[in-house]
């Protein structure tokens, strides 16, 4: 939050529209992959999100902060449709991907356009670290063994767990520590070569030095894919997104560049968050 | 004033300990017991004429019990044939899909035929299958202990099911991996050593029952031919020779009774080992 404020971000960030524009790689305005119209999402009776409209940018990080019980979860959730496992669950509003309405789609579709990483790690307990990896493309049909291989050691170099477990691909999954876990949980996700990539507090169960492996990854990993990122952690927000989301009781409050967010929020419930006022 | 107090508590806590270990040897005691009599009085009449030849009549001493060890597999076997699927299904509904009314009411009436004597049903049996047939079979026998496994399976792979974490069906729905094939190949196989157990109680109690048997599968001293005609089964025979006044069927009785006890005991061994984790 010490960083020095240049004119010019102040300049972009205060004509900066929803979605503010990337203006760090081009000067094209970003493709917006993900947009939100007006989702409303209810469990029961109680009205979990409200009015949300939201665009994510393609190859961009966009993280969503806010205190416990915000809705930040529930609408990562409801983007590629896990809400729906929840009984009682009820969305209006519009959600697309590249302009598909997500709620037309199969969720099955959906989910392998979307792919997700959860908060504890949970790679599955019967399966070696080679069939975890590959367990999404051998559950859709996939037999090609050399295929498999290939796949499988791509996506554990991207998630940078390649080395630490190339020689012991058979061993089980939950044989890793938890930070190997959470990046096979990636490697497991990149493997069905989604387009986004839905992070719900990916680090948050880990220590220091592996959810600096995991921040990293975050910013190798936007080259190629969209990454929405939910996080407790106002620093870890800082450090891997470019657009921030501020979420409240169920509502979005603020959503601008990061670098906006942290230095010059517009709204006073935000810079109350961010300054560790409430929440 | 304070020693005392302590020494009060380090007393209740030695008595209570004790207690517990009581309680657990006695839990013990009646498994001792019941293998130390099949064993001793059993083993007399074991021998290879036990295993290989039919029961010989009356006072004519030798002979075996060939044609009851494979009548018992035989309509255990039936038996599992219509309970192990019907049980094995209706507990992956109840713990997959089950979250609603007629879920509750399945479970209940599940629970209801899991208490119902096995007497009942094997009259039952009598009723549907033996009077329309005319006669007693195979069938009727396999019927009859075919509906005593049924909520047995049902109830255990449930719980078993229910055990797995939901982490898990979210990891592979998130994956893009259909419903049916989450369920298939990742939660049962994350829950199979419990269901496992569950079938082999079932198996065992089926092999076990007696009464249901008198009903439907009746007995016989000699081979089946068909499994359309009434069949001998070990317990029936155990039952027969037990109340017997020859000294030499009542030891027969005992060796069949170890006999019993050891099927079990093998099948249970084999199919742990068959269905072992990997990891």
């Amino acid at each position: 939050m010490a960083e020095v404020l240049e004119k010019e971000d102040i300049i972009i960030n205060t004509m900066a529209s929803l979605p503010p524009t990337s203006t760090k790689t081009t000067d094209q305005p970003a493709v917006k992959k993900i947009t939100a119209e007006s989702i409303n999402c209810y469990f029961g009776k109680v009205h979990a999100l409200k009015n949300i409209s939201f665009a994510i940018p393609e190859h961009s990080v966009v993280a969503i902060i806010g205190p416990s019980g915000c809705g930040k979860s529930t609408f990562l959730r409801s983007i590629n449709r896990m809400h729906e496992l929840i009984p009682d669950s009820r969305i209006t509003g519009k959600l697309t991907l590249d302009g598909d309405d997500i709620y037309a789609m199969d969720a099955v579709v959906v989910r392998k356009r979307i792919g997700m990483v959860f908060q504890k790690p949970n790679p599955f307990p019967t399966m070696s670290i080679f069939d975890n990896v590959s367990a999404g493309l051998r559950m859709n049909g996939m037999r090609d063994k050399k295929a498999l291989a290939e796949i499988v050691e791509k996506s554990l170099k991207q998630a940078a767990l390649w080395n630490e477990v190339k020689d012991s691909l058979s061993k089980s999954g939950i044989s890793l520590s938890g930070g190997q876990q959470q990046r096979l949980c990636i490697a497991r996700t990149l493997a069905v070569s989604p387009e986004v990539i839905l992070m719900d507090e990916p680090a948050s169960a880990l220590d220091p030095i592996s959810t600096a492996k995991i921040e990293e990854l975050i910013y190798e990993l936007k080259k190629d894919y969209t990454i929405a990122i939910v996080t407790h952690n106002m620093q870890q927000a800082a450090r891997v997104s470019d657009y921030t989301a501020f979420f409240y009781m169920g509502e979005l409050i603020e959503y601008d560049s990061t670098k906006s967010i942290f230095t010059i929020p517009k709204k006073k419930q935000t810079e109350d968050y961010i300054t560790g006022r409430f929440g | 004033m304070e020693k005392f107090f302590f020494q009060y508590r380090t007393f209740k806590s030695v008595v209570m300990y004790g207690l517990c270990i009581l309680s657990a040897l006695i839990a013990v005691v009646p498994l001792v017991l019941i293998f130390y009599h099949t064993i001793s009085l059993g083993i007399g009449a074991l021998n290879v004429d036990f295993f290989t030849k039919l029961p010989k009549p009356v006072g004519e001493p030798g002979g075996g019990l060939a044609n009851a060890i494979v009548g018992t597999m035989i309509l255990v076997g039936l038996g599992s044939l219509i309970g192990l699927p019907v049980g094995v299904f209706a507990g992956v509904y109840l713990a997959e899909f089950g979250r609603n009314k007629f879920g509750t009411i399945i479970r209940f009436l599940t629970d209801v035929l899991n208490g119902v004597p096995s007497i009942v049903t094997g009259v039952v049996a009598y009723t549907v299958v033996v009077l329309p047939m005319k006669h007693f079979s195979a069938y009727a026998g396999g019927f009859a202990l075919g509906i005593l496994m049924i909520p047995i399976i049902t109830r255990t792979t449930e719980e078993m099911l229910k055990t797995v974490p939901h982490s898990y069906r979210e990891a592979a729905l998130a994956l893009g991996i259909p419903q049916w094939k989450t369920t298939l190949r990742i939660i049962i196989p994350a829950a199979l050593g419990g269901i496992v157990t569950g079938i082999m109680l079932s198996i065992a109690r089926a092999a076990g029952e007696t009464a249901p048997l008198l009903f439907t599968a009746l007995n016989n001293r000699f081979w089946h031919t068909t499994l359309n005609q009434p069949i001998a089964s070990l317990t029936v025979f155990i039952y027969n020779y037990g109340v017997s006044p020859f000294e030499d069927w009542i030891a027969q009785a005992w060796a069949g009774a170890l006999v019993l006890i050891l099927l079990i005991f093998i099948l249970s061994m084999v199919v742990r080992f068959a269905t072992r984790q990997r990891y």
